[in-house]
Formats: C-alpha cells, structure tokens, sequence
C-alpha cells in the first residue's frame, strides 16, 4: 500500500517512539497536521512561537536522553525556530526539526512564505536535508535521527515541501542505516588511554574537569567512580554540572567565569589535567595565552577530535564516546599496582582547602532586600536538590549554578553555549513534559523571561505545573553588572522600565502569581509554591538591584584573575 | 603555510556550500577551490589552496571531516604531490606581435587553440608559480582575458584518496 509524504513522517516519527513533537502548524505543514490528528501514538504541543517549540523540544531532549522533536511551517516558521536550534547546536542536544516547505516547483521563485531554510540553518545544524522526492522521505528521516544521537550530538533538520506531503510511495522503515560519509569513533585507542593512566598516577596535582559531554553521553557514573578511585578534585563547567555530584567531597565547584576561587585556582596550577567532554571554552579557562603559562600535562577525552587542540594544545587526546573509555580507563588503573602518591595529593588537597577558605560565593546575609543567592539556596533546600532546574540567561543563571547542587545529571537546564535569553520557560515544558510528577522550576529574570513569555499560556494548555522563581532585579543585571565593573557605571540600555505587573500576567494566563518582598518571606514563599503541585506559579521575587555575581573573571582575562566581591 | 587540501565528498546539492560555509564561518582562507564528479559519479572531488599554521591545517582538516556528507580528506602538502593549474588566456597578437606571442607560448609549453585576427587565445597548464611566470613575462598590456581553474593535485606514488 502506498502511503503519502505526511502519512510516512508520522509512522517514521512513530517507529522512532517519538512521544512528543513540539510544533505550530501553518499552510505548509497542513497535511503533516491532518495525520497527526488521525492518529494518538505521537502527541503534539502547541507552543505559542516556533521559538518555544525548539526550546520545548531541547528541553524535553535534555531532561530525558530522548530525541527532542519540533514541527514548523515554511519560511517565518522555520525563521522563528533558528534561535532554539542554534541553542541546541552549540550545547550538543540532539533533535530532529521538520520543516514545511513551499512546494517543489515553487522553490526558488520567492513564493509565498518561502525561505531557503536548508541555507539558513545550515551553519547551525550538525547536518540538514531538503527531501525533493517522497521516495527518499523516511530515509531522510531515519538518517535525521541516526545523525542527531550518534557521535557529538546535534539538532538536524529535515525540509519537506508541500507536494512532497502529498505524493505517495511504497513506505519501509529502514531498521538500521550506515553512510559511508559518517563514521564517528567510538572507542578510544587503548595505547592513548594507557598513557593518560600513567601520567594520572604520576600526577602531584592533578584536576579533573568535566564539561557537559559528561551530561551528554550518560558518563555520570563513571566519571564519579574515576574521580573517587583516584581522590583527586574534580570540576564540573556551567554544561557539565550534576555530571559529578556537587555534594561530593570531591568536588570543588563550577569553573570559569563565575567559577569558585577554588575550582579555578586548582585548574590553573594543577600539573596534570584530565579534561573528560568539555572543550576548553573562552567562558572556562579565559585568555588561552594566560592559562598556557603554567606548566600541565593536558589528557583530553571526547567524541568529537575537532574539540581536541582547538583552544588548548593537549598532550595525551583520546577520541571517543566518555563512557567507554573512562570504563576503560578505570579498569587499567584498578588493575595496575601504582597509585597516586598519597602525600602530594595531601598536600593539593591542602593547598585546595586554603582557596577554599575565601569563601568566594559569601554574600551578605543580614541584608534587608532580598539577596538572590538567597533565594536559591532556599529553593535548594525546599526542593531538596532534587528537581529539574532550567535557567535563562544572565546572572540568575550564574546564582543557579553556584548555590543549586546538582547531585545528578540531566537536572540542570541551561543554554551554556548560545547563551540565549527566553530559553528557560520552553524548556522546562519540555523537562515537565519529559518527566511528568517531577518537580521542574524555571530560575530566571524579568528580563529574559519576556523573551518567551507567550509559553505561559501553552503551561496552561498542557496544566504543566512549572515553579518560576523569577529574581526581579529590574535590569538585565548582567549587562548591569558588565556596564559597571568595565563601563564606568554608565547602564545603558540595561534598564527596564514599565515591567508588567507578572503577578496579575501570571493571572490572566490562569495560573497563580507571587510577589515576594523580604526576606523573610521567601522561604514560606516557595513552600506554599511547590506545595501547589497541580499549579504553575509564578513567584516573583524583588531582589537587590545591586547585587554582582562573584567571583568574576573579566572578558579576555586570565582565569586566575578574578574579582572578588571584597574588592570592590 | 600553503597547503592544498583534497577532499572526496558526496556529489549532492548543497555540499559544496557546507564546505565553503564551513572556510567563511570560521575565518580560513581559501586561495583556490576547484569541484568536479569524481569517475564515481556518486563522489565528488575537491581541492581547496588554504593557508594558514599548522594548528589552523589541522582545525580545517578535522572540521572537514567533522561535515557529514565529507567522505575524506587529505592534505597533499604531507607527502610528495603534483599540483596543475590550467589558464586559458586571451593576449593581444596583432601582426608585428604575432610571433613574439607564438614563442613566448612555445617557451611556456602553452598552446595556442584559438586565433582571431588580433588575437592568441593561449592553453598553458602548470603550477599557480608557472601562470604567474607567464602573465609576467607577458606583461599587463599583452593580456586582454584570463580564465585560471585554480590548483588541482594528487599525490605521488603509492599515496591514494580514494574510498
């Protein structure tokens, strides 16, 4: 039986067990959206901006392991969802994105919302398809999905025209698929990894640092038991946090920008450095030339050779998927005789402890304006570190990752790379959605949330019970905050004026609004919240204006050369 | 440094879009890029002049590989390598000119395969280092039209690229 173009990206989404597909339909995708309402298996949520989808869809994707998938029409459709899935490319989440596309005969004569979606997004996808004949369409598809999950994941997108929707053709799933064109490595050389034993055991001041292919690749365990075998300290990157577990012993906080004096004194100084999917990003180690001063042995472990010597020349890389080779790595070292000399590792940890005495996150306590580092150590707390985290950007976003620990992976939710404002909201649809009777908050700004605040009423439509905690300081206080340490205090542009009043919005959306003013009522605050279980609420909270983020390493500086809040 | 990359890649529309996206996006310098189907018309093969240290070459070649429709990539410059260069040139041949631009040709082992009353429309392959030889030997006001391929090349010996 022959089956049309839109019948056959159901049953591939189908057989792919897609659970979820983000979209917003429109002339372009019309018969794609005819079979989605013939059938049950593949449920559809209708987000209120194509934006919103691919965030929804990364978000969903981060939270779960899953495939995230988005389903927009041609042209503004597919405009709209270029910023999720340049989102998604950069932090590495897989996805499959089907675009409605004008018809064939159509392409190229500047029809009605016609864009070249395939060159738009090409720079942003790990890979992308026009699909010119329904014959290809569910090998386009399959291959759509083996590209997303496989070797360093990606957002993929699939362009399907109108007729191409309507045509029909024989339908066969294909069960598995090779291309000779795409091979990715997955197991590590064992001659590297014997190497990278050795000089781990030789190490007086080793450091391990794990970015978020940590998250990615599901190396969570290994990368705890190899940080506890050895007893070294161990760093995660704002991607990588919950990768090891923050309450750990071990663990010296989050590195880079915002990093702990410990975690970035320790990277900068440590003699043998094992960095396990993170790729040495400006946001992390700073000014290359300043952090290539001190001498380091560099270990590098990840899937993709192109993140390998790209910033930072190593000595020992190994290419591969983490999980194995950090298997394989363990095991060498549990066999072997030697070990790390426990008196120079004493004595780091030592050295370790005495950064460690700064107290870098300390912030002012008695304040009578609510501190945000504040709200987040009690939203710790009230959700007992257990809940699914999404963030927008800014310094909301930096406060989440200091003073939430992750313990697990997959529980923190962030844009690292893009570093795109509006993320939050969508994704912790897709989180909730991926995890339903989780308790999943959106940490974020008064700023950022406007990005996306249209998504409020699709949290209504789907009773997604999403706890914001909006930390309403009035100002994009990350730009503040760079427009006062670098800018002479000149805040241009970085105030908001005529913010709605988010309680009575939150309202008019049908949900429940908050707005919390001191401090002492904060705690009770997010009680009553997740107390709602059923309810979005939406709290939101009046912190200090003038609060920074610290510690502090400024744009192109060394990353031991942070700011700290004492001096200022 | 001048490196010529030679890459095999899928002969599919938007291909050779992803590679010089790829050169644009990240800042390399392309010098030349040649494309054509390979005796598998299903593969196409490409020769981009690139320059650059040789952390950079080393970036461009994994970047390359990293594209999906990209089958493989070598860099020629590792190994010993022939390189060619095709130029067709339109030169000025009017009569008292005529032989002069016949033995300039002869010398440079060009051929001349058109002829017009005033002109030599000349065929000369070799390396990039041999065309701009013959240009300057020429001088500015002999030439009227060039059309140059840009570098094309393939390792000596046993060396192969091929899948």
């Amino acid at each position: 039986m022959e089956l049309s173009g839109a019948e056959i990206i159901i049953k591939c989404l189908q057989a792919e067990k897609v659970e979820y597909v983000f979209g917003y339909p429109g002339g372009a995708v019309l018969f794609i959206y005819d079979e989605l309402f013939k059938q049950n298996k593949v449920k559809h949520v209708l987000v209120r901006h194509e934006q919103g989808a691919t965030h929804a869809a990364d978000g969903y994707s981060r939270s779960s392991r899953k495939v995230g998938v988005a389903l927009v029409t041609s042209g503004p459709g597919v405009t709209n969802a270029v910023t999720g899935i340049a989102t998604a490319y950069m932090d590495s989440i897989p996805m499959v994105i089907i675009s409605g596309q004008v018809p064939t005969h159509a392409i190229g004569l500047d029809a009605f919302q016609e864009c070249d979606a395939v060159g738009i997004t090409r720079p942003c996808v790990k890979h992308n398809f026009l699909v010119k004949d329904v014959r290809d369409l569910a090998l386009t598809i399959k291959k759509a999905f083996y590209l997303a999950t496989t070797g360093r994941p990606g957002p993929v997108l699939v362009d399907v025209p109108k007729d191409v929707t309507v045509a029909k053709c024989k339908f066969e799933y294909p069960e598995t698929i090779s291309m000779r064109s795409y091979n990715p490595v997955v197991k590590g050389h064992s001659g590297q990894i014997k190497k990278a034993a050795q000089l781990l055991i030789e190490a007086k001041r080793p450091m391990i640092y794990a970015g978020g292919g940590v998250i990615l690749s599901d190396a969570a365990p290994q990368l705890t038991k190899l940080v506890r075998t050895l007893g070294f300290p161990c760093t995660n990157t704002l991607m990588g946090l919950g990768g090891f577990p923050a309450t750990d012993k071990h663990f010296v906080g989050m590195l880079g920008m915002h990093g702990t004096y410990e975690a970035n004194m320790a990277m900068q100084h440590c003699d043998v450095l094992v960095a396990i999917g993170a790729r040495f990003d400006d946001r992390v180690i700073g000014d290359p030339a300043h952090f290539g001063q001190m001498p380091r042995k560099i270990i590098h472990i990840d899937i993709d050779p192109s993140s390998i010597s790209k910033r930072v020349k190593v000595d020992v890389p190994i290419v591969g998927h983490v999980p194995d080779v950090l298997d394989d790595l363990i095991k060498l070292i549990e066999t072997g005789k030697q070990r790390p000399e426990p008196k120079a590792l004493a004595a780091w940890w030592d050295q370790i402890k005495l950064w460690k005495t700064k107290d870098c996150l300390r912030y002012d306590r008695k304040s009578k304006i609510i501190k945000p580092q504040f709200v987040l150590e009690k939203l710790y707390e009230i959700t007992k570190g257990d809940a699914f985290i999404t963030s927008d950007v800014g310094q909301h976003q930096m406060w989440a990752a200091q003073f939430y620990k992750f313990d697990k992976p997959r529980r923190w939710i962030n844009s690292g790379g893009l570093g795109t404002m509006g993320f939050g909201l969508p994704a912790a649809m897709g989180a909730q959605l991926a995890n339903p009777g989780a308790t999943v908050a959106c940490v974020t700004g008064e700023a950022s949330f406007q990005m996306c605040i249209q998504e409020l009423s699709t949290c209504k439509q789907y009773r997604l019970p999403i706890k914001v905690v909006n930390l309403n300081n009035r100002y994009m206080g990350m730009v503040r905050q760079w427009q006062q340490f670098f800018h002479g205090n000149r805040y241009s542009e970085s105030y908001m004026d005529a913010l709605p009043d988010f309680v009575k919005l939150a309202e008019s959306y049908g949900h429940v609004g908050m707005r919390i003013d001191k401090p002492a009522d904060v705690e009770s605050a997010l009680k009553e919240a997740f107390k709602r279980t059923d309810e979005l609420v939406f709290m939101d909270f009046m912190t200090d204006q003038t609060e920074n983020v610290y510690p502090m390493v400024g744009g192109g500086k060394g990353l031991t050369e942070m700011i700290l809040a004492e001096e200022l | 440094m001048r490196h010529i990359i030679s890459i095999l890649l899928e002969n599919e529309a938007g291909a050779l879009s992803r590679v010089s996206g790829l050169f644009s996006a990240r800042g390399y310098n392309i010098e030349s890029l040649t494309v054509a189907p390979t005796e598998d018309a299903s593969l196409s093969r490409m020769t981009i002049v690139t320059s650059g240290s040789g952390d950079v070459i080393e970036q461009i070649t994994k970047q390359l590989n990293k594209l999906v429709e990209v089958v493989k990539v070598v860099d020629l410059f590792e190994a010993p390598h022939i390189e060619r260069e095709l130029m067709l040139i339109k030169v000025r041949a009017s009569a008292k000119d005529r032989d002069d631009m016949k033995r300039m040709s002869d010398i440079f082992r060009g051929r001349i395969i058109d002829v017009s009353e005033d002109t030599y429309t000349i065929e000369l392959t070799g390396t990039g280092q041999k065309l701009d030889a013959f240009i300057e030997a020429l001088g500015r006001s002999a030439i009227i039209e060039t059309a140059r391929t840009g570098a094309c090349g393939i390792s000596r010996g046993q060396r192969v690229l091929r899948i």
